[in-house]
């Protein structure tokens, strides 16, 4: 009974601190006026990471840093710049991490160079094996 | 029985090792600025505090390398911080702060109860400087060279044992 009355006060218990008390920017959760400026940033938005949340994309998180975020890629597609521009932008800060659209770079290039080589491997593999000897 | 048998196997149990093996190393969290070693960003920021002046980015310039502390009176880790910043404000470091989605009346109480090491103090309201920095957390503190050239970053609070690391770190901007 003891336990059950410690359980329903730590479920009642207010979340502690660390939160920041000040309202969203005016763009984190207002879409733009223009559908299609609003679809081009809600494209980008879904490919951009969280940086808080490290698995969701910024479209998807409510921490306040994904809300700022969301505020810049609005502000600046409003203002007409280009959603590739606005990705270059972010990876110049926080490199290949933030972006989930992978670019072929130094250190990626493996990614997209082994499933080649893996099909070019098992197709002489398999012409080895099915073609006749006379 | 040919020992190309064996082969598939071989290359199946090594690709098991190698998953093994990066899956009990430790992950690393934290997500580093590529800024570190270009210039700062244009940026003015109004004060987020009563007795301190706000931060224009055109401050780094002045020839003196400087700290930068991304902070907030929100954030648990700064009070962990506070006493290694007092500390290096003691040494003669310049310290520049600046404060995320804050209140000054919560800065201000802040400063208050934990001390302020810092000169000026920016008022960021919208992450801006935040994000222009490639900073993804609070706190962070980066170094700047003389030339508004950032040189270091901490990602974290500063523990007594990173006091040396910032205090090298700004020996080495100085140059």
């Amino acid at each position: 009974m003891r336990m059950l009355a410690l359980l329903l006060a730590a479920m009642l218990a207010a979340p502690s601190a660390a939160q920041d008390a000040m309202p969203p920017a005016p763009f984190a959760y207002r879409q733009l006026d223009d559908p299609e400026q609003e679809a081009a940033a809600q494209e980008l938005m879904e490919t951009l990471r969280c940086l808080k949340c490290q698995s969701q994309s910024i479209a998807d998180s409510d921490a306040s840093m994904a809300g700022d975020m969301r505020h810049q890629v609005r502000i600046r597609i409003a203002a007409g710049e280009d959603p590739d521009e606005i990705r270059q932008w972010l990876m110049s800060r926080y490199g290949d991490y933030v972006s989930y659209e992978p670019v072929m770079s130094t250190t990626t290039w493996p990614l997209f160079a082994i499933p080649v080589l893996l099909v070019l491997i098992a197709g002489l593999l398999f012409r080895r094996r099915f073609t006749r000897r006379p | 029985m040919s020992w190309r048998m064996w082969l598939p196997f071989l290359v199946f149990f090594g690709f098991l090792g190698l998953a093994a093996y990066q899956l009990s190393q430790p992950k690393d969290d934290f997500i580093k600025s590529t800024m570190v070693g270009k210039e700062l960003p244009y940026f003015t920021l109004p004060p987020a505090s009563l007795d301190r002046p706000g931060v224009d980015s055109r401050y780094f310039y002045d020839g003196g390398p400087k700290l930068l502390n991304i902070w907030a009176s929100w954030c648990l880790p700064c009070i962990a911080e506070a006493a290694q910043l007092e500390q290096l404000k003691e040494t003669g470091v310049e310290i520049v702060g600046v404060a995320i989605r804050d209140k000054p009346a919560d800065v201000m109480h802040f400063l208050t109860e934990h001390g302020n090491p810092y000169t000026r103090i920016g008022r960021d309201d919208l992450s801006e400087v935040q994000l222009g920095l490639g900073s993804s957390g609070v706190p962070e503190t980066f170094v700047i060279d003389g030339n508004g050239v950032i040189t270091y970053q901490h990602i974290g609070d500063i523990r007594p044992e990173h006091v040396p690391v910032l205090l090298e770190e700004l020996r080495k901007a100085e140059r």
